[in-house]
């Protein structure tokens, strides 16, 4: 526990990435396997289930400091991390623990089955015998939620360097269903059997935005352009026969999605397939929200099969009658990928169709049209490229379609979480209904840190009404939103929902009065029925 | 009628016909510190604590100001003035004001603690007390400052080994002194900002000795910020200055360094919680010690302050200011007077 929070304690205070690497590097070469396997599963965000609610660590934080419940609340908004604001309440002490991360975290893992005040009492001894920064760490263990800066690309560096091996391997090795208590370090990374791990998934190949024209790509002729689906990443495994699918947070949702999952596949060589899980109805594709109903659910029912159906667009193969095939070029995979669909013959998985451009200006041409089609702009992916790890730049580029936009006003301001703790970082907007502003989305990205403290100063300058973390402010500034979709929405008071809002820029030319309207916004829901 | 008003202008004592750190211009003012954001330019007269007439001065320009000692009583319009030690920088102090058996005292910023440089906070007796809230919640809880200090030698001992320089943001007044008699000469030079350097030569005239602090002017060598410390004020660590003492190490003295979401944001290499301003403890201990039943709460976190306060049993309201309380940034360390650069 000591060298882990020690570990933690130095990634948080380096800003560089080699010094962070150097950190893990350190951990890795003293801490048993066992501490090393639960590093890794924390640090990449293969943590188990949460031991206790939340609300006990207030209650606790509350009664340690001997500060009523509703300061503890306010303390944690402005800290913006639970963990961290028990860890600062409770009493200082110099004492250090001598259990081991894996140890800890077997205790923790009992914790699940104690009444809340046999939890509670296992964690204020806890605290007692913890530094202060231990007890963050710990309490973080027990929020969940353990970001710290550390990307599964950082960890994978570090192990990859630690175990001398090829950091896409070690990617490899880390991906799909194991956690720390069922697996051994040695198995896991440094001599896993081949085959031992029917469903275990590849690393996604991620593109990278195309912010200028395409034919900065060069010649078309060595692009494969396609359609960007609106839908899911997936992965689609048939080994033995038997199918797996995954999610790009590389959740397993075979059961979710049982368009997929029950196919038959005992007549399939085995292979894994990369593609969009897209709800699609009638030989057409159904808008992102409508898949909505279908994500959250582990077991949907007949009726919202009937009413959302799902296919998988295939768009890539990874294995090839149990070969690893990511290194062969997009061109060869292709043809693979063509003849596996017209083999599997299934009116679920149907291939992601190659678009017939001859120039970017066709391109261009089907792009703006790609908003009709629910698909969400082009993708362009370079014919002799391998399938790598991660998002790299110059073969995989996505080409959204322009987001639609209005003018908004910030009507309100919330205090955010993480790096933005202390600062009124979320905020709400509102468009006019004849003199008056209804909220229309919420939005909490697309500012530079900049414009943000300056918004910040604002909102503390510019208070009317204060409710919790949120305060009601003036309604004086306005700004752009971008937006990829809309739809209607009893739950809204604008009776619209519109999809991934967020800040294009500040007008700060515009008064709120220049602001749209409500029924501007509705312009476009009218606009997206008749196509 | 109330001693104190609480106007759009400041803090106003209608029967002496004074305003106490206002933010608007006004004729007669009592200034409680030198600090840009309770001590504004185009007043008609300050009066205030001698060692903050001389920052003021340089700050401030040619100003018509009247400086006190501690303690010393002045007389207006029948109203008792007293300026008493805060604790906060050199020459803060909290505002006495007593009439007709009101007392009430404007606290303006302060800490509990004595940092060696400037004179301790005194515990006022009164009936009517304001009180700043800048750390107003329970999560802020000081280190000794002993602690905080050899941490940060321990930075620079490291920095040095590794032949880095090392760049402290701070408060070029108040925090930038606090360091300067703190710190140990004995790792390497001293060197300060310009706008540090201004600072102290202005204290200097009120007999304060900042013997080992050198101006880092353009005429100092390179190779000599090797292994030195360089103190510098917000202002300069976000600009093209902190270039030239590259390769260096960046990190930041304030108490808001305690948030571990404010340092990652603010991605210094290292922060040290270091106050000039109470924490949770210590306002507490503040508003306790005064007696008061009244209890006016500015700039910070006002409101959750007042509310905690009520439930103490006092009688507390939160009061907007234009002071920088709640804003990270805005404790506003420069002049506020451009022309005085």
């Amino acid at each position: 526990m000591q060298a882990f929070a020690q570990l933690i304690a130095q990634i948080d205070a380096s800003s560089g990435t080699n010094a962070k690497v150097a950190a893990l590097l350190d951990y890795l070469h003293q801490s048993s396997d066992d501490d090393k396997l639960w590093c890794i599963a924390l640090l990449s965000g293969k943590r188990p289930p949460r031991p206790v609610r939340s609300s006990l660590l207030r209650e606790l934080a509350a009664q340690v400091s001997g500060i009523p419940l509703w300061l503890v609340e306010e303390s944690y908004h402005v800290v913006g991390d639970l963990a961290e604001t028990a860890a600062l309440l409770t009493p200082t002490n110099e004492e250090q623990s001598e259990l081991s991360l894996s140890e800890l975290m077997q205790e923790l893992g009992a914790l699940r089955k104690m009444d809340d005040e046999a939890a509670g009492a296992y964690i204020r001894a806890t605290w007692q015998k913890l530094s202060r920064y231990e007890r963050f760490v710990f309490n973080k263990l027990i929020t969940g939620g353990f970001r710290i800066g550390v990307s599964q690309r950082l960890m994978v560096r570090a192990l990859a360097r630690y175990l001398d091996e090829d950091p896409n391997t070690i990617a490899h090795r880390l991906m799909g269903a194991w956690s720390p208590g069922d697996v051994q370090f040695e198995d896991l990374l440094r001599n896993p059997r081949p085959n031992e791990n029917l469903s275990r998934p590849y690393p996604f190949y991620l593109a990278y935005p195309l912010e200028e024209a395409p034919d900065q790509l060069g010649e078309l002729g060595q692009w494969q352009v396609e359609y960007k689906w609106d839908g899911i990443r997936g992965q689609l495994i048939c080994r033995k026969g038997k199918l797996y699918l995954w999610s790009r947070g590389e959740e397993l949702v075979t059961e979710r999605y049982p368009e997929l999952g029950e196919l038959d596949g005992s007549a399939w060589p085995d292979v894994v397939i990369d593609g969009e899980i897209l709800a699609y109805k009638e030989g057409k594709p159904l808008p992102f929200g409508l898949l909505q109903k279908r994500i959250g659910r582990k077991k949907p029912g007949k009726k919202v099969q009937e009413e959302v159906p799902v296919v998988l667009k295939a768009y890539d193969l990874l294995e090839w009658h149990g070969e690893d095939i990511r290194h062969k070029a997009l061109r060869e995979r292709r043809k693979k990928l063509e003849i596996l669909v017209d083999q599997v013959n299934s009116s679920n998985i149907l291939l992601s169709p190659k678009l017939e451009v001859e120039t970017w200006e066709q391109a261009a041409a089907l792009r703006t049209e790609c908003r009709a089609l629910a698909a969400e702009g082009l993708m362009i992916k370079h014919l002799d490229g391998e399938y790598k790890t991660g998002r790299k730049r110059g073969e995989w580029w996505k080409w959204k379609v322009d987001p639609m936009s209005i003018d908004a006003v910030l009507i309100y301001a919330m205090r955010g979480h993480g790096r933005r703790a202390n600062l009124f970082s979320d905020y709400t907007f509102a468009v006019w209904k004849a003199s008056e502003l209804v909220p229309i989305a919420k939005a909490y990205s697309g500012l530079s840190d900049k414009e943000m403290a300056e918004v910040d100063r604002f909102v503390k300058r510019n208070t009317i009404e204060r409710f919790g973390p949120v305060r009601s402010v003036q309604p004086e500034l306005v700004f752009e939103l971008g937006f990829e979709g809309i739809a209607e929405s009893k739950r809204h008071k604008s009776g619209i929902a519109l999809r991934f809002p967020r800040m294009l820029r500040w007008r700060k030319d515009k008064a709120a009065a220049e602001a749209n309207s409500l029924e501007d916004v509705k312009a476009f829901l009218r606009a997206q029925a008749r196509t | 009628m109330p001693l104190i008003h609480f106007t759009e202008r400041g803090l106003y004592c209608p029967r002496a016909d004074v305003y106490i750190d206002p933010w608007l211009p006004v004729s007669k003012t009592l200034i409680t510190h030198a600090h840009a954001d309770h001590a504004r330019p185009r007043m008609g007269s300050y009066l205030s604590h001698h060692d903050s007439v001389a920052v003021m001065r340089q700050r401030l320009g040619d100003i018509s100001a009247e400086g006190v000692r501690y303690g010393e009583k002045k007389k207006v319009n029948g109203v008792e003035i007293t300026f008493l030690p805060a604790g906060h920088i050199p020459g803060s102090a909290q505002i006495r004001l007593a009439s007709e058996g009101e007392v009430w005292v404007i606290s303006g910023d302060y800490k509990l603690e004595n940092d060696g440089l400037c004179e301790p906070f005194e515990p006022v007796k009164c009936s009517h007390f304001v009180t700043e809230s800048t750390f107003a919640l329970p999560v802020y809880q000081w280190d000794e400052a002993g602690n905080v200090m050899a941490s940060i030698e321990r930075w620079w001992q490291q920095n040095s080994a590794e032949g880095l320089c090392t760049v402290l943001q701070c408060y070029s007044l108040g925090k930038a002194q606090r360091l300067l008699h703190a710190l140990s000469q004995e790792i390497g030079e001293i060197f300060v900002h310009g706008a540090i350097h201004n600072t102290n030569e202005a204290l200097k005239t009120a007999g304060y000795k900042f013997p080992h602090a050198q101006y880092l002017d353009a005429s100092v060598d390179g190779k000599r910020l090797r292994g030195a410390m360089v103190l510098a004020p917000p202002s300069a660590i976000g600009s093209s200055w902190l270039k030239k003492l590259k390769p260096c190490k960046v990190g930041a003295v304030s108490g808001w360094m305690s948030l571990r979401g404010t340092r990652r944001r603010k991605n210094f290499d290292r922060g040290f919680v270091l106050s000039d301003h109470a924490d949770w403890k210590g306002l507490n201990t503040a508003v306790l010690s005064s007696g008061a039943e009244h209890v006016y709460v500015t700039h910070g976190y006002s409101h959750v302050f007042a509310k905690w306060l009520r439930s103490q049993g006092y009688q507390a309201q939160a009061i907007d200011t234009a002071f920088g309380g709640e804003d990270e940034d805005a404790e506003q360390d420069e002049p506020a007077n451009p022309e005085s650069n």
